[in-house]
């Protein structure tokens, strides 16, 4: 399964990366970090693609996106 | 656990500080981008950045290689004396915002790129001075309304915006000029192609970078909505496009071509 890895504490909920995620797979969490924003939470992490577009538009370099290589079986 | 990929990760040339902008501010992509480069050109412990004053005035606490503070517009007066004294492999870069180059170190950009130094400038352009208050700045679009402009940009008073990279495009020495926009992710992505290229063509010349830029604090918009202002307003005013490349001049360049010099009468008779 691919990966996203948030820095919850570094979010300040601009939302850029909500608009950007063609799944729409991102959210603003309920409960609030460190500086008192509510940040983005992933809530399908299996429908996630990995394409990094989230990752290219948070200003605060927050995000970290991961693919899983798929190894093919060789029968 | 099964092999992983990594299609982004956090650059190593970023500190683990928080960036202290307003949320939604395109400082912190503009950071990362550099960022990126220096890791991907494995540059950190051979570059020097000057900051500017501004928003970007703490710039140093989040770049982890070398950093100078330079006085008020003149971070390409800093970054021509760095050049001159320390070792030639060293890259040297300014980051600088609208305020501090287009208005006060007007005079400072100019004769930098016009001597050609062999810096970088990277110039963020958001049409407003950003840190004072939302004042209007030699970018500001006619018609915009900021604190000092209240009823839009009047240009009769003001005059028009200044386009940077026009304005630096007729002079003959600058190697590289070009304008990304941090707008959305397939111009980010431009952007750092445009600066990969500045930082490895600055030892041949003077490289100048400006990158749209959005304050959605100054302009009282949203993040979201600040992203498409800045498509709808300011990219029609700046036109993305690369405009000196090496090899490429404009004909207002051409006409005084570097090797036209002055006739020495002496000789002649």
């Amino acid at each position: 399964m691919n990966r996203v890895v948030i820095d919850k504490d570094r979010c300040k909920a601009c939302k850029l990366c909500i608009n950007v995620c063609q799944r729409k797979l991102l959210e603003l969490a309920d409960e609030l970090n460190a500086k008192g924003y509510h940040p983005i939470a992933i809530h399908a992490v299996e429908k996630c693609t990995a394409c990094g577009l989230c990752a290219i538009m948070c200003p605060e370099a927050s995000i970290e996106v991961f693919k899983e290589i798929k190894v093919k079986k060789t029968a | 656990m099964a092999e992983e990929q990594v299609i982004f990760k956090r650059p190593a040339a970023l500190t683990e500080k928080y960036f202290h902008y307003c949320p939604g501010c395109t400082h912190g992509i503009a950071h990362r981008l550099i960022a990126e480069i220096v890791d991907e050109m494995g540059i950190q412990e051979k570059i020097v950045g000057v900051s500017p004053v501004g928003c970007s005035v703490l710039a140093y606490n989040y770049f982890d290689f070398d950093f100078q503070e330079a006085a008020h517009g003149r971070a390409p007066a800093v970054a021509t004396g760095m050049r001159r004294t320390l070792p030639e492999d060293r890259y040297i870069f300014t980051y600088q915002g609208d305020g501090d180059l287009a208005s006060i170190g007007m005079a400072e950009i100019v004769h930098a790129a016009n001597r050609g130094e062999k810096i970088t400038v990277v110039f963020i352009n958001n049409a407003i001075y950003g840190m004072t208050g939302g004042q209007m700045a030699p970018t500001t679009l006619p018609g915009m309304r900021t604190t000092t402009s209240p009823y839009g940009r009047d240009t009769t008073l003001c005059g028009h915006p200044i386009r940077m990279c026009e304005l630096l495009n007729t002079l003959v020495e600058p190697r590289f000029i070009a304008r990304g926009s941090l707008s959305q992710a397939k111009h980010i992505i431009k952007a750092k192609k445009l600066l990969r290229q500045a930082f490895e063509l600055q030892h041949e010349g003077f490289t100048f970078v400006e990158l749209l830029s959005t304050c959605p604090t100054g302009w009282g918009l949203t993040p979201e909505n600040s992203l498409l202002w800045l498509e709808r307003n300011m990219m029609p005013f700046f036109p993305l496009q690369v405009f000196r490349e090496p090899g490429t001049m404009p004909e207002t360049a051409k006409k005084y071509a570097p090797d036209l010099k002055v006739k020495d009468d002496k000789k002649e008779s």
